[in-house]
């Protein structure tokens, strides 16, 4: 099947973290692309990851979006996000579930973390995030 | 590095802008119409409206500001400038550094001999949580706002890496808005012009003018603590760290530069453009630093044959101020590492070696999106021109940089000005 901007999104709400490459010993990238920067190949395939990886870097979030105000978050409940660079190489953005969002400094770069599937309303229907907890 | 060249020479005759700030029912129409009149009177010969071959307006987001798109058409019968062609350039909050550079182009081109080049943006009329979601749409909406990122969070996600990589605290966060904010109290056009001891002074006044308890701040490091005067809006940075929600305006007038001279006795030349782009912030291999700015910079310094260290002031996209701090190490000014410690140094600072955002910048003049990257250019046409008042940095002035960048730095636009 062809990537498109919905194959990351569709693969997370089945609870899969996918990035493409157009062979083996090709560089992976996350979200997953149609086309190979190098143009080495004209089809790039699908690849499962590990969902492990480290804390590149963070910030909590008391002034919320209105899509994770929706979700419950905000000044009195901040929302850790953040960036974690994956085994297999590539970086991600991130909901950072698991930290003390009263406590930012507690957080730490470098972390190690591991991914999670979190179900996040939005209105009346749920929508499934990547998010990543870290490894204690 | 490739080496580019301007098909013809392009310089700056006038320049001017609105007052920044936040004006309820004055539509981008009207700040523009105020950029205009004021940027007239700065053209020391005076043209004939006439002259102008076409326009190029950067505006970010007018749809979702006011509920208006098709600006740039609508600015031209607004200014008297009907049946000229105009196009609307839309980079992000680099909207405005864009417009200028398709200016260039356009006179560069052999096209047009006179451009308007025009940055606007009316953003107060949305609440607060609204103008937060429009502004993120300039990060990645599928891939990254879903984890939760507002734009302050970008930003606040690359300072965390920044002061955790190099061993530094909030003290270099808050050099910079105190030096913007005492640079833009000496601008009478800024949003927030105010040196941070006098809002310091005003709170305590206001506190005990309404009988509350009056805040006993030591100094200003203690005000920048205070969770109430100084809100976190995205861990690490503060309500002090953000530039604020602004309406305004800014116009340029180019001319080929061989016709300069009909205009002013002091025209500025365009010497240097550099434009990259950049994907979503997660991607980049360093987020301490702004690549799209960095390959911008090398290109207009190239073009200009100039180095960073012969640039008399530069005018950077502190839309906070941790970009500030990496701006003023993508430019070249200061190593990796090394940009937090010259504002407090007072490197930056107006009167210091290396004068960074003398108009108050960002920070404190204001940030109209679509606007900031022409207003950039005012600065440096008033500095050049040693008209800045009492900002002025003085009569050696000879080159300025602009540094404007879109999102997290997914466009970046540098431009590099002289005066002869």
């Amino acid at each position: 099947m062809a990537i498109t901007t919905a194959t990351y999104a569709e693969n997370i709400t089945a609870h899969k973290l996918v990035g493409s490459r157009t062979g083996i010993d090709r560089p992976i990238h996350v979200p997953p692309r149609p086309i190979d920067p190098l143009h080495v190949a004209d089809t790039m395939e699908l690849v499962e990851l590990s969902g492990k990886g480290t804390l590149v870097s963070f910030s909590v979030v008391p002034v919320a979006s209105s899509e994770m105000i929706a979700a419950g978050y905000g000044r009195e409940n901040p929302h850790c996000v953040g960036i974690v660079k994956l085994a297999e190489g590539p970086s991600i953005s991130a909901q950072i579930v698991g930290v003390d969002t009263k406590d930012p400094a507690s957080i730490r770069i470098g972390m190690p973390m591991t991914v999670e599937y979190l179900d996040r309303s939005a209105g009346e229907t749920t929508i499934t995030v990547v998010a990543f907890r870290p490894v204690l | 590095m490739k080496e580019r060249k301007l098909g013809r020479g392009v310089a700056m005759v006038g320049a001017g802008m609105s007052t920044f700030g936040a004006f309820a029912g004055i539509s981008t129409r009207d700040l523009l119409a105020d950029a205009y009149r004021d940027m007239i009177a700065t053209v020391d010969r005076g043209f004939d409206p006439n002259e102008i071959d076409g326009l190029y307006i950067g505006n970010f987001s007018s749809e979702l500001f006011e509920g208006q798109g098709h600006t740039a058409p609508i600015m031209t019968e607004w200014l008297g400038l009907a049946h000229r062609p105009a196009t609307r350039v839309e980079n992000a909050c680099a909207s405005g550094g864009t417009a200028l550079r398709q200016g260039v182009m356009a006179i560069a081109s052999g096209l047009y001999d006179v451009v308007l080049v025009g940055g606007i943006e009316k953003m107060s009329d949305l609440p607060i949580e609204r103008a937060t979601d429009a502004l993120a749409t300039a990060g990645d909406k599928l891939f990254e706002i879903p984890s939760g990122f507002t734009f302050p969070a970008f930003y606040a996600t690359m300072a965390s890496a920044y002061l955790d990589r190099y061993g530094l605290g909030a003290e270099v966060l808050r050099a910079v808005a105190v030096k913007n904010h005492e640079n833009g109290a000496l601008n009478p056009k800024a949003h927030f012009g105010q040196r941070i001891a006098d809002v310091m002074a005003s709170k305590k006044a206001a506190a005990a003018k309404k009988g509350k308890p009056v805040p006993q701040w030591k100094d200003i490091e203690e005000f920048f603590a205070d969770d109430r005067a100084n809100p976190m809006i995205a861990w690490p940075l503060r309500l002090f760290d953000c530039s604020p929600v602004s309406d305004g305006a800014a116009c340029v007038l180019l001319v080929r530069e061989d016709l300069a001279l009909q205009f002013t006795d002091t025209p500025i030349r365009i010497i240097g453009t550099g434009q990259a782009s950049d994907g979503a912030l997660h991607g980049r291999p360093d987020i301490t630093t702004v690549t799209s700015a960095r390959i911008a910079a090398g290109e207009a310094y190239a073009m200009a044959h100039v180095t960073p260290e012969e640039i008399s002031l530069a005018e950077v996209h502190d839309c906070f101020t941790i970009a500030e701090i990496v701006a003023t190490e993508d430019i070249g000014f200061f190593e990796a590492g090394k940009g937090g410690v010259a504002a407090i140094d007072g490197v930056t600072s107006r009167l210091g070696a290396r004068p960074v955002n003398t108009s108050g910048g960002l920070k404190s003049k204001g940030h109209p999106v679509g606007a900031s990257g022409v207003a950039q250019a005012v600065e440096i046409w008033k500095q050049l021109r040693q008209e800045a008042g009492p900002r002025g940095i003085g009569a050696n002035a000879r080159l300025g940089l602009t540094h404007n960048v879109g999102g997290t730095g997914q466009t970046s636009v540098v431009h590099i000005f002289e005066r002869r």
